[in-house]
């Protein structure tokens, strides 16, 4: 319905159509963009930039959450550095970036591991903090070592945060990343964008605006799809109120 | 087996804090079945947490076969009350029951039988592969029994492990620890603030006293095995030790009302 008022509207130039082109030219276009390596080396980039970003802040935030919500003393030394840090945009970093990269993977890369650590450092310490008190004493008066109860107890128990932290991230990450090849002109689907634009292929432009936009609806079902395998255990994908 | 000399123990400091618990003594004897019965409120769970050295004294011993107790000791295991949070909900009952037993220190075959046997003695090996919140709140209590004993612990510590089932569930888990006594050897302390319940498993009654609690009373109890949830407690015996119990809590109850009430005194 949408689409046929945009089409109807760009066909009869009631909105100009180098603004907004026709959904079919824009379908069409991306299309025929589809059969050329440029479009799938674009994705590739995109992607791997994404999985880089989120792979590492997760390396980074896991840990960390771990061990800030695991001890009531590192949580109060590290908060104060953490709410500070935590609201600064990315975008804001990105000067620095152009100082300290070229225009390749490592820059729009940086750009996502920074944006995407926070929301996650965050989930897991809360998750951690959460840990049913009595799920910890079960685990000590059994005598269970410390490398058990933090890889059976602990993270099973704070999964829920850390998936919600990990979904967050993931989008935070693919943002980041197509914000890092649109500014700084590192490889994939933003800079194909930028591209289009500057060569007037507005059809092309839209085409891949929409190619970014399917990307984050797939990897957030993705990510929705294991959460509800890895959590069946959990009171709220059980289904029964028991 | 299990001694505690001279235990109090003190929440918070010297003169804010609140005393607990004071000048225990006791000592619980191998085989035994040695149930802690008190007024609701008395420090039960803070003398349970002593035993099994999840809390340190502030001042006294808690010796295991002479060694003082540190940390929670190989030697026992626990049974909490509250088993929705203290089974996993992510492990199979068969992993809930396995977890405690460290691949260091007990390999992966002997660990199968030892589940398996646990399993089969609480009756729930047709549930090995559920999951605990599957399961009524009886059988939950049970998977954590059979817990217990897959860890092979000398001592049983239960933390009124029934207070939240239904009268018949209870009856029914009351006979099972008795025969889990027997079948394993297992020595068995039993917190709780059930007075029948005290008296008929028990071979031995501590009887706590108001808070700061101590041992008020000790009863023994000579009531013939095996135990009958109908004959034992027909036994006229079983009525004189009840009443002795019933009186005895009482007491303590109206004793912390009026404390409560005048704190003065």
């Amino acid at each position: 319905m949408v689409l046929a008022v945009i089409e109807l509207a760009a066909r009869t130039e009631l909105i100009p159509s180098r603004f907004l082109p026709p959904p079919t030219a824009v379908a069409v276009r991306i299309v025929a963009e589809a059969a050329q390596g440029r479009f799938w080396l674009a994705i590739v980039d995109t992607l791997a930039g994404w999985a880089l970003g989120l792979g590492i802040a997760a390396l980074i935030a896991i840990p960390a959450g771990i061990l800030i919500g695991s001890s009531e003393f590192v949580y109060r030394a590290t908060r104060p550095i953490i709410e500070f840090l935590r609201p600064v945009p990315s975008v804001a970093l990105i000067p620095l970036v152009f100082l300290l990269f070229s225009p390749s993977l490592e820059g729009k890369v940086f750009l996502a591991v920074f944006a995407a650590t926070w929301p996650l450092l965050v989930q897991t310490q809360y998750g951690i903090r959460n840990v049913l008190p009595l799920q910890l004493d079960t685990a000590r008066s059994f005598q269970i070592s410390r490398h058990r109860v933090i890889f059976r107890v602990l993270l099973p128990s704070a999964l829920p945060y850390l998936a919600t932290g990990l979904r967050i991230a993931s989008t935070v990450s693919l943002i980041l990343v197509i914000t890092g090849e649109i500014v700084l002109g590192a490889p994939g689907i933003g800079k194909a964008i930028n591209e289009a634009r500057e060569g007037a292929a507005v059809e092309l432009m839209y085409g891949y605006v929409l190619i970014a936009g399917m990307l984050g609806v797939m990897l957030n079902a993705v990510f929705a799809g294991v959460e509800r395998r890895a959590l069946h255990w959990h009171a709220s994908q059980r289904g029964t109120t028991t | 087996m299990l001694k505690l000399e001279g235990v109090s123990k003190r929440y918070g400091d010297e003169n804010t804090g609140v005393l607990a618990v004071r000048d225990l003594t006791f000592e619980i004897g191998e085989g035994e079945v040695v149930t802690v019965v008190g007024p609701s409120g008395c420090g039960k769970t803070t003398i349970l947490k002593l035993m099994a050295g999840l809390l340190a004294p502030s001042s006294g011993a808690v010796t295991i076969d002479g060694r003082p107790l540190v940390k929670p000791p190989l030697e026992i295991a626990l049974v909490f009350q509250d088993y929705s949070a203290s089974l996993y909900p992510w492990m199979r009952v068969a992993e809930n029951v396995r977890f405690p037993l460290d691949p260091k220190r007990v390999s992966s075959a002997e660990a199968t039988g030892r589940v398996e046997r646990a399993l089969e003695s609480v009756g729930l090996t047709r549930f090995a592969d559920s999951y605990p919140w599957q399961l009524s709140g009886g059988m939950q209590q049970r998977v954590a029994i059979a817990r217990g004993i897959a860890y092979q612990p000398k001592i049983l510590l239960m933390d009124e492990p029934f207070g939240a089932l239904d009268a018949q569930t209870r009856a029914e888990l009351e006979d099972l620890v008795m025969r889990v006594r027997d079948e394993f050897g297992v020595t068995i302390v039993f917190v709780t603030h059930d007075i029948d319940e005290s008296v008929y498993i028990a071979d031995r009654v501590l009887i706590m006293g108001p808070r700061p609690t101590y041992v008020e009373q000790e009863l023994v109890v000579g009531l013939p095995h095996p135990r009958d949830q109908i004959t034992s407690k027909e036994d006229p015996s079983f009525a004189h030790l009840r009443g002795i119990v019933y009186r005895s809590i009482r007491e303590s109850t109206q004793a912390m009302a009026s404390v409560a009430k005048d704190p003065e005194r």
